[in-house]
């Protein structure tokens, strides 16, 4: 599903953020991404989704060359990933139903469709009673609840989530990760980028170890 | 992809393509959605919308109420056109009698309706009785007035080409010293009012640049306010045409709405004159009164402006959104 060949990102400052990083990640297959404030995980995710290019080496996604991906065709590219931030991005002024449903609006579903998805979606994650809120009366676990819904209302095969814990405490933390692995269950490829290193431990899931912009450890390869 | 067929919950079965029937009322009833969508945010903040639209309003009726302005001018001297006379000066020498001779030659001519005679020595007692130069006259040994023949065209002949082309006729007889179109000064009048209308082209293309920076603009700001929202829609796959949407539709609001305007303010402007323009006319014992607005004006101001709405804000969207991208 994510292969990364020799992969490497120099931003225009002169950084090298990611240096000869290689890994393959399967369909179905669930991976946290760790290491220190800049070692690369938000840049290695970042390729992934579109956000940046490879500088050197290559990005393959389901099979796809990222670096063959014309800027027109990015948004098409993007609906087959689902994207969770740390801070939520969602819409202040809309509510939690329309926050959940703008994806499906976006790729042109009928709204039976939408009102189906977007309820199923927000019952998933246990916030159907919100629906009709606004994103500003939500808690930080809630509001990231909403983050995951959106994210997977267009059933995406590939999920990606940046700090998706990273204001939650403990408890939240694990509900978050419970419905991560609940979407790995049924062939979702999961990839969280997290520094919470015992949270992860007990997962027992692969993990990808990135150092400076290298990938120093990978539990699948010791 | 190949796990498009897994399904993410059990409740939902995986529908995702929908057809092609559903696609194309979906994509309607969007535009639809965003058309309204957009009138809803602006009507949010009503006083915002009143200012911009006030300004497109203005800038919109000031060319288009000179225009009628000037249609209505030149009705009026289309009306005096109608009495072009031809006045022809004979020479000194030419006796009375032969004057009158011409003058019957004249009222032969097909294209002539009436020919005055106006002899020197009447001649020189209009002048006296008009001009207040009694004294200097009576100085004079010599009467310097010359016979005239006063020619009115027939009322099929009397466009401004065919009068100045029977003025030149007229000039080939050898006792006609001087022939002058009483319609000199209409042409002049229509010269003048060419320029004008010039005038008002140059002023309503300004003007339309200004209506379409000041949309430009607006939309600009728009964008910047929403340029988090923006981020997010093409984080998760919004493609540029619909983060476009929404705001070419607010240009289009924006246009039509100060053609609104436009058109209440031209209204509104040619009712408080017609009055006083009927009375005008009246003393001049004539039945002119204000032609106003006809469809086709109306119809072509609200296309105007709301192309130029749509225009301005493309201009925007296009500069701007591009420049707006996740990071």
């Amino acid at each position: 599903m994510i292969q990364f060949i020799q992969a490497c990102k120099r931003y225009e400052s002169g950084h090298d953020a990611l240096s000869n990083v290689s890994f393959e990640l399967q369909q179905g297959e669930m991976a946290f991404l760790t290491g220190h404030s800049g070692a690369g995980k938000s840049t290695l995710l970042k390729l992934i989704a579109l956000i940046e290019r490879t500088s050197r080496g290559q990005v393959l996604i389901n099979g796809e060359n990222t670096s063959k991906v014309k800027s027109r065709r990015i948004p098409m590219f993007r609906r087959n990933i689902g994207i969770i931030f740390q801070d939520h991005q969602l819409l202040f002024d809309r509510t939690v139903y329309d926050n959940v449903a703008l994806p499906l609006i976006i790729s042109g579903q009928p709204p039976r469709e939408i009102a189906r998805r977007a309820r199923a979606a927000l019952d998933k994650v246990g916030l159907l009673n919100k629906e009709k809120s606004f994103p500003i009366t939500l808690s930080g676990g809630e509001q990231q609840r909403v983050g995951i819904a959106r994210a997977v209302v267009n059933k995406p095969p590939l999920l990606l989530a940046d700090e998706p814990t990273g204001n939650l405490d403990p408890d939240l933390s694990w509900e978050i990760m419970q419905i991560f692995e609940q979407f790995r269950q049924v062939g979702v490829t999961v990839m969280v980028a997290s520094h919470d290193l015992d949270m992860i431990k007990r997962l027992q899931q692969r993990i990808l170890v990135l150092k400076n912009g290298q990938l120093v450890g990978d539990s699948a390869n010791p | 992809m190949n796990d498009r067929n897994e399904p993410l919950f059990e409740d939902v079965e995986g529908r995702d393509r929908p057809g092609l029937l559903t696609s194309i009322k979906t994509y309607f009833l969007r535009h639809a959605q965003v058309f309204f969508y957009s009138l809803g945010i602006l009507w949010r903040a009503p006083f915002n919308l009143f200012m911009t639209a006030a300004v497109i309003g203005i800038a919109l009726a000031l060319p288009t109420g000179m225009h009628i302005l000037l249609n209505n001018a030149q009705q009026i001297s289309g009306g005096w056109d109608g009495a072009a006379k031809v006045s022809l000066f004979l020479k000194q020498k030419v006796s009375d009698k032969q004057a009158q001779l011409l003058a019957n030659k004249l009222r032969k001519l097909p294209e002539i309706a009436e020919v005055e005679y106006i002899s020197k020595q009447k001649g020189l007692e209009e002048f006296r009785e008009r001009s207040g130069y009694k004294a200097a006259i009576k100085a004079l040994d010599e009467n310097p007035i010359p016979a005239t023949l006063v020619v009115t065209p027939k009322l099929q002949h009397n466009d401004a080409k065919q009068v100045e082309q029977l003025a030149k006729q007229l000039g080939a007889y050898k006792q006609i010293e001087l022939v002058q179109l009483d319609s000199e000064w209409v042409q002049r009048l229509y010269a003048i009012m060419d320029i004008v209308r010039r005038g008002v082209t140059v002023l309503g293309l300004m003007l339309s640049i200004g209506v379409l920076l000041v949309v430009g603009n607006t939309i600009r700001l728009a964008i910047q306010n929403r340029r988090d929202e923006i981020v997010i829609v093409k984080l998760i796959g919004g493609t540029n045409g619909f983060i476009r949407r929404p705001f070419l539709y607010t240009g289009f609001w924006y246009g039509f709405i100060g053609g609104l305007i436009a058109l209440i303010l031209v209204f509104v402007s040619l009712l408080l004159i017609s009055g006083p323009v009927e009375n005008l006319a009246g003393l001049y014992q004539s039945e002119f009164s204000l032609h106003k607005m006809d469809f086709g004006t109306i119809f072509t101001i609200l296309v105007l402006s709301i192309g130029l709405g749509l225009g301005g804000s493309w201009i925007a969207v296009s500069r701007h959104l591009h420049e707006i991208e996740p990071r």
